[in-house]
């Protein structure tokens, strides 16, 4: 697996780092119930086909970037930086 | 029919012309006590269990391609009871003691091999937590014995013992650890619960489960409606996929491992050996290929094949340890859908729908649990109370804080 990173360009997997799913970014607002934090850190969609998931570029730019792929193909559709998006 | 030496005596002397299937290939029926969502290892010893220990002989396990094709189809086959965290323990003490009694339960050959397990340590600080899981092992009444590097050396002289970056210092040895054959174990459970009135249905997926009033009652297949007011979902990496069915998002992530065979081989490696620093792990199968894995890729998938990277970094794991396989050519590889939990221990519960429960979160480690999986997914479903040796593996503990990790890498999934 390859990803292009939008400032790097293509690059090896192995210069990544993966986090987990982009709902990481939809954090729970401050006071939220303990059940929001629950299903925030634990609970999860995990969808056969198309996920977008965290991905930081450890060995290179170090920009923290959602990746839109299949987890059936491993295909990548498009990888963008988390820098400027709501919760990053 | 009952297998035996003699049975095959016979039928080699006659031709084999006397052997029949092994299980029938029922249609399903329009209704049933309990349904058990999922054929693979799990599945089959749940509805082996509910018709033996509890007497529910009107119950279907439901799969919707052919019996044991997932993960217990395809894994490296290590059974042990080494774990540390109370919880834990007491479960796989249970498992491990199904299994030594599992070929004459089920009248099926299992080939489990009690060979010996080792996991070497590279360190002063791994030696002293060693020797402490090796307590905790002895006080539950499983066996462990503490190598130094000359115990080691004389089990396994072949060893790279000098190796710059983890010298070796010693093992732990699990004497009654060791492998079976991991078809064998979803055939054996297959005929056994099919003989005692389990119907087991193929080419079946489910597609809906079907909910009254907060209760199940019964589930929608690519064969039709088929009620029943007990369902278990026990599908492994498919978990979040089954589960959304009844309206739950799971703790789980489902992630791909990779594993290796070479070609066959003389024998050589006679135990297992676990080189944690290493993340690889090795044995010998009996047909003589050299089975052996590492670690996650790291990264959700449910594609059944992993990445080169892992393949690289097994291939130095396994070089660092044993330069003598460097000749061994790798045959084939493979990649299984693990679920994944938070803490890295399973799940079996009930969930928010009555007559609904759960068995999923194996991780990488289900193939020894099979036994005791279906004898707690079987006490649960049958008496809706959980079975004692399984009573921290609740769904809920992520909300309450009651973990499981038993390697203290946090609560995230891919950590494990």
């Amino acid at each position: 697996m390859r990803l292009t990173c939008p400032l790097c360009g293509d690059r090896d997997r192995r210069e990544f780092h993966y986090y987990g799913s982009d709902a990481y970014l939809d954090r729970p607002a401050e006071g939220a119930a303990p059940a929001a934090w629950d299903d925030y850190l634990h609970n999860r969609d995990n969808p056969a086909g198309l996920t977008k998931d965290l991905w930081y570029h450890e060995q290179g730019c170090a920009q923290w970037l959602v990746v839109t792929r299949n987890t059936v193909t491993h295909e990548v559709s498009a990888v963008e930086l988390v820098a400027g998006r709501a919760g990053a | 029919m009952r297998y035996s030496g003699l049975k095959v005596l016979t039928e080699g002397l006659f031709g084999n012309k006397g052997w029949k299937p092994a299980w029938r290939d029922p249609a399903p029926k329009a209704e049933y006590d309990a349904i058990v969502i999922g054929g693979g290892g799990h599945g089959l010893s749940t509805a082996y269990y509910l018709a033996k220990n509890h007497k529910l002989t009107n119950v279907a396990v439901l799969e919707k391609g052919y019996l044991g094709g997932g993960n217990v189809g395809r894994n490296t086959t290590i059974v042990r009871a080494n774990y540390f965290l109370p919880g834990n323990q007491e479960f796989y003490s249970h498992s491990l003691k199904l299994w030594e009694g599992l070929e004459a339960e089920l009248n099926y050959n299992v080939m489990h091999s009690q060979r010996g397990l080792i996991n070497l340590f590279h360190s002063d600080g791994q030696r002293d937590a060693f020797a402490r899981r090796g307590n905790a092992m002895v006080t539950l009444g499983d066996d462990a014995v503490l190598l130094d590097r000359e115990g080691v050396r004389e089990l396994l002289p072949w060893l790279d013992f000098e190796q710059t970056r983890f010298p070796i210092y010693g093992g732990l040895l699990h004497p009654r650890g060791g492998t079976a054959r991991h078809d064998a174990v979803a055939w054996g459970y297959a005929r056994a619960g099919d003989r005692r009135g389990v119907d087991l249905i193929q080419n079946c997926e489910v597609t809906g489960i079907d909910i009254e009033g907060g209760r199940v009652v019964g589930v929608q297949t690519t064969r039709g409606a088929i009620r029943a007011k007990k369902v278990g979902i026990v599908v492994a990496g498919r978990s979040s996929q089954v589960a959304a069915m009844a309206g739950m998002r799971l703790p789980i992530e489902s992630h791909v491992l990779q594993a290796f065979v070479t070609e066959g081989l003389k024998p050589v490696i006679d135990h297992v050996i676990s080189f944690g620093m290493g993340h690889f792990y090795i044995s010998q199968s009996d047909k003589g290929g050299l089975v052996f894995g590492g670690d996650l890729d790291f990264y959700a998938s449910y594609a059944a094949r992993g990445n080169l990277p892992m393949v690289e970094h097994v291939m130095e794991a396994g070089m660092t340890l044993m330069p003598m396989i460097g000749r061994a050519r790798v045959l084939r590889s493979w990649g299984g859908i693990m679920d994944m939990s938070p803490d890295g221990s399973p799940i079996i519960d009930k969930t928010h729908v009555e007559g609904l429960y759960l068995d999923c979160g194996w991780n990488y480690g289900g193939f020894k649990a099979v036994p005791a999986s279906g004898w707690c997914m079987a006490h649960l479903m049958a008496t809706d109370q959980p079975h004692d040796v399984a009573r921290r593996f609740r769904l809920d503990r992520f909300r309450t804080g009651h973990l499981l990790d038993e390697e203290g890498t946090g609560s995230q999934h891919n950590l494990h």
